[in-house]
């Protein structure tokens, strides 16, 4: 097996999806800490079917680099779920559910009027499971997801006491004046960037699972926002990493055994934090 | 000059007013209490202070050093916050972030300041300590420890003894008593008259008639001795 593994290593595919794979797991873990508390997890579901209609608008039109024109749809919505979460005539979860259904079914009609290959259900399959698209990737996607990680790292690195803060209470931030409306700007652009990139890994439906799983095996066990921060990414990074390789060497769609890495170390992670619970109850 | 001063002030959402032509003014060291009954727009006028809300029209200014978002806050528990994992030393800090401007770390001096507020609302050893694992009133002190991190000159509170028991609501009242003492401002909306007229040295009265001025005046007034009775506090 471990020969299996060394001579998969060899090929360029194989490393290329390790490293994008491993790139999109720190960034997506490292925003669902923010996400879940903040009430939004269901934001990144939202997002990933804007991002699938997007995509087939993309794909229809006939655009080559299809990036150009998904980034800044799910950009836009974006900013206005985040904006619609706090004041606004239809609540917010309601108009996460109108968006993403409404793109989800618009871009399966024009997949199906329009279709770009013989295989339309082949298609749909994989740009909502992200069945193989991983290990098709070229150099250029490689370097633009490095390119795009760093810079997700960076703001949240420089952001993250802000975060903290318009996380833990936004009202308390924006009265001691903490421009909350700027930072959950830069945070809804920075989420969709994370969408955009983690389609390639898991496909659109598992996105969520990405975001979400990481924060809440991590909130299980640990008490601060640091520790939960640090081992999500932990969590996330070594799920992605077994994922990828049991995919490659069981040949299993790569995206939904990530996220099946990702419910084993939840179910871990909550039998630990049960645990950790019942012996502080005794002592 | 004022701390605080609201003149001809007029609050209320969608041009709809809850309070009209509402005056009045705080003064360094002052001890403010606003009670009214629930809908009469206190929330809404201490939002408007904190400059979370625009005012419909009148003019609410700082002055004596006070800037705008230099206030202190505690503001009533979110449901987020019930199981968000920080601890007390996290929460407490991020209350100096005020002063920050887009620096992203924190300081010695911010450090050194969030240590202060710790000891001061008697908090010593607990800053590793889970805050969602506190006791309500634990939470409430580290809530006002983290407004103290923003400012010492001014503190606006919430609420702040909603939910907790008889014993733990007159630690933290002595608690912001002794706050008051050693030269912070408190403005503290409650719907407790009898705490209010016992703790306050104003009152601000707002809903139907508004009362501005001393506790010994309201208690005296006619709408003061009809919430006081409403209140079951014929003893006071």
């Amino acid at each position: 097996m471990f020969e299996t593994l060394i001579t998969y290593l060899n090929f360029p595919f194989v490393r290329y999806a390790l490293i994008v794979g491993l790139l999109i797991s720190l960034c997506s873990s490292v925003l669902g800490v923010t996400l879940v508390l903040k009430r939004f997890s269901y934001i990144g579901d939202g997002l990933s079917h804007v991002a699938f209609g997007a995509m087939s608008v993309a794909a229809v039109v006939g655009l080559t680099d299809r990036l150009l024109l998904v980034l800044p749809i799910t950009v836009v919505c974006a900013v206005i779920l985040l904006k619609s979460g706090q004041k606004a005539k239809i609540k917010g979860d309601a108009a996460v559910a109108m968006i993403s259904v409404g793109a989800l079914a618009i871009g399966y009609i024009l997949m199906n009027k329009f279709p770009t290959s013989s295989n339309v259900s082949a298609d749909v399959c994989s740009t909502l499971f992200g069945a193989a698209s991983i290990l098709t990737l070229t150099r250029f996607d490689v370097w633009l997801c490095i390119g795009l990680s760093v810079a997700v790292a960076v703001v949240f690195v420089f952001l993250y006491n802000k975060l903290f803060a318009i996380t833990f209470d936004e009202n308390f931030a924006r009265a001691t004046g903490t421009n909350a409306g700027a930072y959950n700007l830069i945070l809804a652009i920075v989420i969709a960037v994370v969408i955009v990139l983690a389609m390639n890994l898991v496909g659109s439906l598992l996105i969520s699972a990405l975001v979400i799983f990481p924060a809440l095996s991590a909130m299980r066990v640990f008490k601060n926002f640091l520790s939960v921060t640090v081992c999500s990414v932990i969590i996330s990074a070594v799920c992605a990493l077994v994922g990828i390789i049991a995919a490659i060497l069981l040949s299993l769609p790569v995206g939904p055994t990530i996220v099946v890495a990702d419910i084993i170390a939840f179910a871990v992670f909550y039998v630990a934090g049960s645990l950790v619970g019942i012996r502080r109850k005794s002592v | 000059m004022a701390q605080l001063s609201c003149k001809n002030v007029s609050l209320g959402y969608d041009s709809h007013a809850i309070i009209s032509g509402l005056s009045f003014e705080v003064n360094g060291g002052d001890y403010l209490a606003i009670v009214g009954e629930n809908g009469s727009g206190k929330s809404t006028l201490m939002k408007t202070v904190l400059g979370l809300m625009k005012p419909l029209s009148g003019e609410i200014a700082f002055g004596d050093g006070v800037k705008k978002n230099q206030i202190g806050y505690l503001p009533q528990q979110t449901v987020v916050q019930r199981d968000f994992p920080a601890s007390v030393w996290e929460v407490v800090i991020s209350g100096c972030l005020s002063g920050m401007g887009i620096r992203p770390f924190y300081n010695k001096k911010e450090k050194r300041r969030a240590a202060d507020c710790i000891e001061k609302l008697g908090l010593r050893g607990f800053e590793k300590r889970s805050y969602r694992a506190l006791s309500g009133g634990q939470q409430q002190r580290v809530l006002l420890a983290r407004a103290l991190c923003s400012t010492e000159k001014i503190i606006l509170l919430d609420e702040p003894v909603s939910g907790l028991d008889p014993k733990v609501t007159a630690e933290m009242y002595s608690a912001i008593e002794k706050l008051n003492a050693e030269g912070t401002t408190v403005i503290m909306i409650s719907h407790d008259v009898a705490a209010a007229t016992r703790y306050a040295r104003h009152i601000l009265h707002i809903g139907g008639e508004v009362f501005f001025g001393r506790k010994e005046e309201y208690i005296k007034s006619e709408n003061g001795k009809k919430f006081l009775r409403a209140g079951g506090n014929e003893n006071v």
